[in-house]
């Protein structure tokens, strides 16, 4: 009865998104006009169905309804509830569905709270993300339906990946896919302004919440899922360069771009051709992503969602939907009048820079990712990793984050740094160079074998960490807005993270030993007794635990308990890691196979600073969370003041 | 705006490089799909003369294996296998079948007792005209084989053709006998 209910709102939703886009786009018209007041209700309750179709599925995955084939398929009675429900998103269908929720949600608040962008753009708008709904609509409907029922229910689940079977993961690619699909609204806005060619402040103002929150949601989700592999796939390292991994980056490299031309082009009304363009681009890379995801076309980890005819019908949508966005784009981008100008030495001109290195190293991330896939073509296998990756894209962001110590501090317009703001921007910032440069020295005396990335890495992050809050100096900081506190939080975010990677590629010490109980080896500062391996028993799962007594620099012990997990449904094996965190660093041990002879292969890497990598992420997306709600709170401050001025007026009868 | 000066003429052209960059990426993504997925990697040594080994006999019952044996001009069939190696029991019909049809077919036994090999030939039959004794797994890593079974399609001149990874299945004979013959064609 659920899922029929589930599925009756989820056409009724899609006959909504169709009217939403017949009407919104009549609304443009004179004749029209009567149909506009309609666009903004019926958007409303397309998000409401949609999300009471997510809410059957969820109902059906608690109750684990094994006469629904995708419950059967990924679903098992005896999983732990949280799993349980984020089974739900961890399939196809599922995920599907989980992304035109979050298109018609987003949709749906648009209607409700955007007021200050011009009434035909917001019509444009919600008649553009209509369309790109729909695609997904029939994606599901016709090609995916998560209602579908098997003609026999059937006797018991067939469980969840068990690499999936972590707190971590249930919620990384909901995270990722909210800002993925968060784009989607930056798109829609895009097409709008193009449509109506209305590009400009107020245009940005609209687009730039959505952008933020999609941004934040990124930031996390890469994070988290750095995290995750990190400690749960037991080769210790944090980031692959795999072709998903990719899928995540590109969005956010495009998203972060944009973050940055959309705040150009809402303070000073200038980037107007190239924030539309970065508008399309951003969300296009979602899609992007998400198509080289589902279809398997490249050689990836992740590979637990390929289906080539999947990979089709999304090839399908991508050309409808970026095609014609960017044909409007290529037709209408001419008649979009230039903005304002701005001098050589100015924010903008900074924010420009910016944005140019970051399109650069989303340009490098694209052609490694597809490199592969061209020289196939021509017969040739090949893989593009690390070696390319590394110092090809550092070439774009080091130069980037150097600027990123100067650029805040510039005056919007034009600046001349000399007289007065020669002491208040660039001494502080040729001091903090000169830290950097201390650290690059005293690196390269002291620390021979070090190589020239992680050492450029550590000096640089030594110099931006103190430049990224020099624009605070001089501010009565309980008057700074919240943004300035997320733009200074996410910068030093950055130079966090930037140290935690290049420590941890410069220090990292790793020891590979074969282990009889009781034996005891040293990795750095560490000193790790193999104590006692047991076998223990979960609630879907049974695995060999390893008693680690480990010590550092011989001060008390610290117990750890890597496992090697073995689930039964699907069979499956995880390397479960465990890790000690101190402020310096980061003890990571695994338990691998026992040998011939009866030892133990045991990995242990000792990794300086390297929890930094995720405070700074984690820093990044609280910075953007800072000046989300400072954006927020401003609206709603002018909203509240605009309703008393109104309530004022009609009680003085005027 | 209106006080700005006129904008100076945009390049329309472009406009348009956006659309035509996606152009090149829906042509490859096209590809991409319609290429048949084709993850296994052909091993290096496919190409190659066999490296040189001298093995002893594995059983009584056949004579061993060296590389002169494959220089006769006539094109053969090398199999990897042990008796300690279910889907090796599970393609010795295929071999048989092959045998059959003239193939020749040359063992290498992988870390194996001549008690547990004679058990096996005699339980699965024996379509070998010699096996070689490969304790260590020398001539195994020298062409470049990581498991049993495998089965390598060698020329007149012992030059190794084709690498067959896994069991032979029934549907595999009728490929395995073409690439026979087009090696005996070269």
């Amino acid at each position: 009865m659920i899922a029929e209910l589930g599925l009756a709102v989820l056409w009724l939703a899609a006959a909504l998104a169709v009217l939403q886009l017949v009407i919104g786009a009549l609304a443009l018209r004179p004749e029209g006009q009567a149909l506009a007041g309609l666009v903004r209700p019926v958007a409303v309750m397309q998000g409401v169905l949609v999300l009471a179709a997510l809410a059957a599925l969820i109902t059906l995955f608690v109750q684990t309804d094994l006469s629904v084939k995708l419950v059967v398929e990924n679903s098992h009675s005896a999983k732990p509830l949280i799993f349980k429900i984020a089974g739900t998103w961890g399939n196809h269908e599922g995920s599907m569905l989980l992304w035109v929720t979050i298109m018609a949600v987003a949709g749906a608040f648009v209607a409700l709270i955007e007021r200050r962008l011009d009434e035909p753009t917001l019509m444009a708008t919600l008649a553009g993300q209509a369309f790109i709904s729909l695609g997904f609509y029939a994606f599901l409907l016709f090609a995916s339906n998560p209602f579908a029922r098997l003609p026999q229910p059937a006797d018991e689940g067939q469980g969840l990946n068990p690499l999936l079977q972590d707190v971590g993961l249930a919620f990384h690619p909901p995270t990722l896919y909210v800002g993925y699909v968060g784009l989607s609204i930056a798109f829609s806005f895009a097409i709008g302004a193009l449509v109506t060619r209305n590009v400009g402040p107020a245009f940005a103002r609209a687009m730039r919440p959505w952008v933020l929150g999609a941004w934040i949601f990124l930031t996390l989700g890469i994070t988290a899922g750095s995290y995750w592999a990190y400690y749960t796939l037991g080769w210790g390292g944090w980031w692959f360069w795999d072709p998903v991994e990719n899928a995540s980056l590109m969005p956010w490299l495009a998203a972060t771009a944009l973050l940055h031309s959309v705040s150009v082009l809402s303070s000073r009304d200038a980037l107007r051709a190239w924030t539309v363009m970065l508008g399309v681009v951003a969300f296009s890379m979602s899609m992007v992503g998400t198509f080289l995801v589902r279809s398997g076309i490249l050689t990836s980890v992740h590979a637990f969602a390929v289906d080539p005819q999947r990979g089709a019908f999304i090839l399908a949508l991508l050309a409808i939907d970026i095609g014609s966005a960017l044909a409007l784009f290529s037709l209408r981008a001419g008649t979009v009048t230039e903005g304002a100008r701005f001098a050589f030495v100015s924010r903008e001109a900074a924010l420009v820079y910016n944005n140019v290195m970051l399109c650069g190293i989303l340009g490098i991330v694209l052609v490694g990712t597809l490199y592969p896939l061209v020289t196939e073509a021509y017969g040739v296998k090949v893989s593009v990793g690390a070696p390319y990756f590394n110092p090809v894209s550092a070439m774009f962001a080091f130069p980037m984050l150097a600027m990123l110590a100067v650029g805040p501090l510039l005056r919007w317009r034009q600046d001349r740094l000399a007289g007065a703001r020669a002491a208040r921007v660039a001494w502080p910032v040729l001091a903090c160079g000169a830290l950097a440069l201390a650290v690059f020295v005293g690196v390269e005396l002291f620390a021979h074998r070090i190589t020239l990335l992680p050492a450029l890495g550590l000096a640089i992050a030594s110099g931006l960490f103190p430049a990224s809050l020099l624009p605070l100096v001089g501010r009565n900081l309980r008057r700074t807005p919240l943004p300035v506190w997320g733009m200074v939080t996410a910068h030093a975010g950055i130079a966090v993270a930037l140290f935690g990677m290049a420590s941890e590629s410069a220090f990292s010490v790793e020891r590979l030993a074969a282990m009889q109980i009781g034996e005891t080896q040293s990795v750095g500062p560490w000193q790790v007794q193999l104590g006692a391996i047991l076998p223990v028993a979960g609630p879907n799962f049974t695995a060999l635990q390893a008693t680690l007594e480990t010590r550092y620099a011989g001060g008390s012990p610290v117990t750890l308990h890597p496992q090697a997990e073995a689930f039964s449904n699907p069979p499956g094996t995880r390397n479960e890691s465990a890790l000690e965190t101190r402020w310096n660093g980061q003890l990571y041990t695994v338990l691998g196979e026992q040998a011939a002879d009866g030892r133990w292969q045991m990995r242990f890497w000792w990794k300086p600073f390297a929890p930094l990598i995720w405070l700074g992420g984690a820093l990044v997306g609280l910075g953007g969370l800072l000046a989300l709600a400072g954006r927020v709170l401003s609206d709603l401050r002018r909203i509240i003041a605009r309703d008393k001025i109104a309530w004022r007026r009609m009680r003085q009868g005027r | 705006m209106s006080e700005t000066p006129a904008p100076p003429p945009r390049s329309r052209l472009a406009l348009w490089l956006p659309l035509v960059l996606f152009a090149g990426l829906f042509a490859l993504f096209v590809h991409g799909l319609l290429r048949p997925a084709d993850t296994n990697v052909v091993s290096a040594f496919v190409g190659n003369p066999l490296p040189a080994f001298d093995l002893p006999a594995a059983t009584p019952a056949r004579p061993g294996l060296a590389t002169a044996a494959f220089r006769t001009g006539k094109p053969k069939l090398l199999n990897i296998f042990a008796s300690w190696c279910v889907p090796c029991a599970a393609e010795a019909p295929q071999l048989d079948t092959l045998a059959r049809a003239g193939v020749e077919i040359d063992g290498v036994a992988i870390h194996d007792r001549p008690d547990d090999l004679a058990r096996f030939l005699a339980t699965n039959g024996n379509p070998y005209a010699a096996i070689g004794r490969d304790d260590m797994r020398k001539v195994q890593l020298a062409i470049g084989s990581s498991g049993v079974p495998e089965t390598f399609v060698i020329d007149g001149h012992g030059v190794i053709r084709y690498q067959h990874i896994g069991d032979i299945r029934p549907d595999d004979v009728p490929m395995l006998l073409d690439r026979l013959k087009s090696a005996g064609v070269q």
